[in-house]
């Protein structure tokens, strides 16, 4: 019995508080953790919110002019709302009518005059059978929008992109994705890192023997390498992509942590406990051992969330991420960068500002958690 | 130095109180205003069990206090040398310590660096407190080791630690603390860890030195026993506070205190064995006198006993690789027979390394044994697999040494106690509940228990949580593997009775191991001496006791520490 310990031993003094709970009491008093994890819960719920297309759900329609600069800087002097589209005016019902309407405004009225004057049988042909007319038309209503009042912004919040579409909305399209893919993947490669380590630290041996040469294979290719290559193999642009491409190859870290755990519990004298009133090996190893190392493994997934989020970024920037219908933090990032050489700086400062509140939070929020569980660390 | 008596002590302790802050509202008082001296030229013992501030006294005399969380009330003195070492600068602290003031710890394995020889740490602290030529350190350091009776000191003063026994190690530590020749030598639990016949010559040493170098010994420990034959002066610390101080004459003929009294009374005596032991509540509480009496309990083999367990030439070897291709063999246990009978004990008796728990361990089936029989009611179980072996399981049981190990920290005790039955299949979901109340009760733990977790339990309750999780199963045999060796011995002794109870109402067969001859001895009806994985010897427990015929067994017995020499028998002063 060491005399520093005892403090310790007999400060529980409140009822039967189970380890969780007291990780909880620890982490409660950290303030800095408590603000990331506040941080963390708001992208989560704008995740879900966008997840559920309650917001930010018209994030590709054209709000505002094109490279609509942000609210706070004022509408850019040299663009007039009104100048890229000189007849949005003119109401679609009219210039579907043809005839006489369209040769008001026509530029080669004349010369479609002196057309129809040698062909008087012929015009009432074009008219009728024109086979784009309709399509035009649908191109006019989409560019125009429905109401003629509903004119593209001039300025937006955090301003427009290339195609005028809102910034803020694509940060918010892009927290999704990203977060989704951070959460997903990470949850995938703890998921494998854990059931791999499990058994391999477990039963040892010719079992931990394969999982080791496995896991070294895994990692003697370098890192990016494996991801074109999977991404390569795949050949399919999307989210789960993504996500199963990070999880397949994130899972190594995890595996030799828990696989270390697993050496270490599975010797101890409460595992010897179970064995000797006649728990299964399976028992041992998720009933018994799995709540024990349950800290390392939440510190971990955590601990990779961040990082996936960061390699989703790295991985949609160079092309190899999600598809082009889709946006995520990494293709704004792409698309800033032939954007900044014209000054238009918005977008890449908004996907990095997101970016990084997030991931500092996230990496925050991990710190705080690893001590709240296990404060013998500090 | 206002106070007379401090005159001619080397230390003194006035009004010292520590308190640990456990956190923003709470804190602990480990050490509640304690005041006491320390003479020159003798050995004083500080004598508590876990929690009574002995460690965190010896700590403060030190300032090796933690900073973070500790804190010395202000009126706090400790005088040494004129000076209050408590208000010291970090740089005075450090010319004093090491030199004058040093300490040796229980653990010596930890408190040797592993990657520096014993001779270069021992050269370092000569080298930082004596102005001395580097082939003069290493010469001092030789004539240390030999003076600590290391053989072969010029050659082991390169060893490093690992090549050490236990033993050594702590021979090395008290080198290191004698080294610069200091005037008070603080010893917290220098001899738990060890063996009992190495404590017996690590106690030797240490009184040796204090006569041979004319210096001080503040000799801490939880049991009374050991300080006996070394202590000039006892001190009896409880909860922070000092119960009883004096010669240790008086401390071990004429206790005053009843807790004293209790500390004397709780550890098992070899030539005495009560109905039931003693515990502290007989002693501090005055309506409880009466539950231990002078009448023995009788242990022994009567000839007709009914076999539970057989065991036929067990032995065991463990393999590791050597070189490319070879395997090298370490039989830990060889050739053991024996037999225990139903509702007695079997005790072992053996040193760490004698194979005694390999043993328990292969019995259990948690090793497969590399040769012999195990026989359960006549069945021969060493050869089962499958549904069988798990059928055999819960016919024989364990309660292992360190409860604060064997418990899963994430379970409740409810949980705890109804895996068993969970794996098993016993009774029905309903009375699993109704099973595990009745058996928390049965060893002595309030019903709110079940929902609370192993942390929030002293080592004596979860050992007791321990047994009850055996006991669910309805075990033939249980095996208690140093199951009270961690334990103070206040506690010890409730274990015990609570274990002697159970065997009384469920008819238990024990095989109980310890390398506490006492113990051993208190609880079994034969003892089985084990030395590195033989049975040296065999036979009723008395008359192990009273005959012993192999030399290691006397050996053994001599070691046993006696408590102080002259002290009266006490079981006429109880009557």
């Amino acid at each position: 019995m060491t005399a520093a310990a005892i403090p310790f031993d007999s400060g529980a003094g409140n009822e039967s508080a189970n380890l969780w709970r007291l990780a909880w009491q620890r982490f409660a008093r950290d303030s800095v953790g408590i603000v990331s994890l506040l941080t963390v819960l708001f992208f989560f719920c704008v995740m879900a919110a966008s997840g559920l297309r309650l917001i930010a759900d018209d994030w590709s329609q054209e709000a505002g002019v094109n490279f609509a600069p942000p609210a706070f800087l004022g509408p850019e002097p040299s663009a007039t709302p009104s100048s890229p589209q000189p007849s949005a005016a003119s109401s679609d019902a009219e210039r579907s009518a043809a005839g006489e309407a369209l040769s008001i405004v026509d530029p080669l009225g004349n010369v479609l005059s002196e057309i129809r004057k040698d062909a008087p049988h012929e015009r009432q042909d074009t008219a009728i059978v024109d086979p784009l007319a309709s399509v035009l038309a649908e191109i006019r209503k989409q560019s125009v929008g429905t109401n003629p009042a509903e004119t593209r912004a001039a300025t937006l919040i955090f301003g427009g992109d290339k195609w005028g579409r809102d910034v803020l909305k694509k940060t918010i399209k892009g927290t999704e994705t990203s977060l989704f893919v951070g959460l997903a993947a990470a949850v995938l490669a703890t998921l494998l890192g854990t059931i791999f380590g499990a058994v391999a630290g477990y039963y040892g041996r010719a079992v931990d023997d394969f999982f080791n040469w496995f896991y070294s294979v895994f990692t003697s290719v370098p890192y990016l390498l494996l991801i074109l290559a999977i991404a390569a193999v795949l050949n399919q642009k999307g989210t789960l992509t993504v996500v199963l491409i990070l999880g397949l190859t994130g899972w190594t870290g995890i595996f030799r942590l828990v696989r270390a755990e697993y050496l270490k519990h599975k010797v101890r004298e409460y595992i010897q406990a179970a064995d000797a009133i006649g728990a299964s090996n399976a028992r041992r190893m998720f009933v018994h051992i799995l709540p024990n190392v349950s800290h390392v493994i939440l510190v971990q997934l955590s601990l990779h969330v961040v990082l996936f989020i960061k390699s989703e970024v790295i991985l949609s920037f160079l092309g190899f991420g999600v598809g082009v219908d889709t946006v995520s933090w990494g293709s704004m990032l792409n698309e800033a960068q032939n954007e900044l050489i014209l000054g238009k700086w918005w977008q890449l400062a908004a996907a990095t500002v997101a970016m990084a509140v997030l991931v500092t939070a996230f990496s925050l929020l991990t710190d705080a958690l690893r001590d709240a569980l296990d404060p013998r660390l500090k | 130095m206002n106070d007379d008596r401090s005159v001619d002590a080397l230390l003194s302790v006035r009004a010292l109180a520590v308190s640990f802050r456990v956190d923003k509202a709470t804190t602990f008082d480990a050490v509640k205003g304690i005041q006491f001296d320390i003479p020159a030229n003798s050995t004083v013992a500080l004598v508590g069990e876990s929690g009574s501030g002995k460690s965190v006294t010896a700590l403060a005399i030190m300032g090796l206090l933690p900073k973070e969380n500790a804190n010395v009330a202000a009126d706090s003195c400790v005088l040494f040398g004129g000076r209050n070492l408590l208000t010291c600068s970090a740089r005075e602290l450090q010319t004093v310590r090491g030199a004058e003031l040093s300490m040796i710890f229980q653990e010596p394995m930890s408190s040797l660096n592993p990657v520096f020889s014993v001779g270069f740490q021992l050269m370092e602290v000569l080298n930082r407190h004596l102005p001395l030529k580097r082939g003069e350190a290493r010469t001092r350091a030789v004539e240390l080791l030999r003076e600590v009776g290391i053989p072969e000191p010029e050659s082991r003063i390169d060893a490093y630690p690992f090549e050490l026994s236990g033993g050594q190690q702590q021979r090395v530590m008290i080198a290191m603390a004698i080294a610069c020749e200091p005037k008070l030598l603080i010893a917290d639990e220098p001899t738990t860890a060890l063996d009992v016949t190495i404590q017996k010559q690590v106690l030797e040493l240490i009184s040796q030195l204090q006569k041979r170098r004319r210096m001080s010994v503040l000799f801490i420990t939880h049991d009374l026993a050991v300080v006996g034959e070394i202590a000039d002066r006892v001190i009896v610390m409880r909860d922070g506070i000092i119960r009883e101080q004096g010669t240790a004459e008086q401390i071990f003929n004429a206790p005053q205190d009843a807790y004293t009294k209790a500390l004397l009374m709780c550890r098992p005596q070899m030539a005495f064995r009560p109905r039931r032991l003693p515990v502290i509540e007989d002693f501090t509480d005055a309506h409880r006198r009466t539950q231990s009496g002078t009448a023995e309990r009788s242990r022994g083999l009567n000839d007709n006993e009914q076999i539970v367990l057989e065991v036929r030439h067990l032995a065991k070897s463990f393999y590791s690789r050597s070189g490319l291709f070879g395997k090298r063999g370490f039989e830990a246990v060889k050739d053991v027979s024996f037999v225990v009978a139903k509702g007695k004990t079997l005790g072992i008796v053996g040193e760490s390394g004698s194979g005694k728990t390999t043993l328990a361990l292969t019995l259990m089936r948690l090793y497969d044994q590399s040769t012999g029989e195990v026989f359960l009611d006549g069945r021969n179980i060493s050869s089962l697999s499958g549904d069988d072996l798990f059928a055999y399981k819960r016919r024989v049981q364990i309660v292992f040494q360190n409860p604060y190990a064997s418990l899963n920290p994430r379970f409740t005790v409810g949980q705890i106690v109804m895996e068993p039955m969970v794996i098993h299949g016993i009774g029905a979901t309903s009375e699993r509940r109704t099973l595990t109340y009745a058996m928390l009760e049965k060893v002595g733990l309030p019903a709110s228990s079940f929902t609370k977790y192993p942390h929030e339990f002293s080592g004596g309750q979860r050992q007791r949580i321990a047994i009850a999780r055996c006991l669910v199963m309805r075990p033939e045999v249980l095996i208690c593997d140093e199951s009270v060796s961690a334990l103070d011995v206040s506690v010890q002794a409730q274990i015990l009775n609570l274990l002697q109870d159970l065997q009384d109402e469920y008819a238990l067969s024990y095989i109980f191991i310890s390398h506490d001859l006492a113990v051993v001895k208190y609880m079994a009806d034969e003892i089985m001496v084990m030395n590195a994985g033989e049975v040296v010897e065999f036979g009723d427990s008395d008359d192990v006791y009273l005959r012993p015929q192999h030399p290691y067994t006397r050996r053994l017995l001599a070691s046993v520490p006696k408590g102080w020499p002259g002290a009266i028998d006490r079981r006429t002063t109880r009557a």
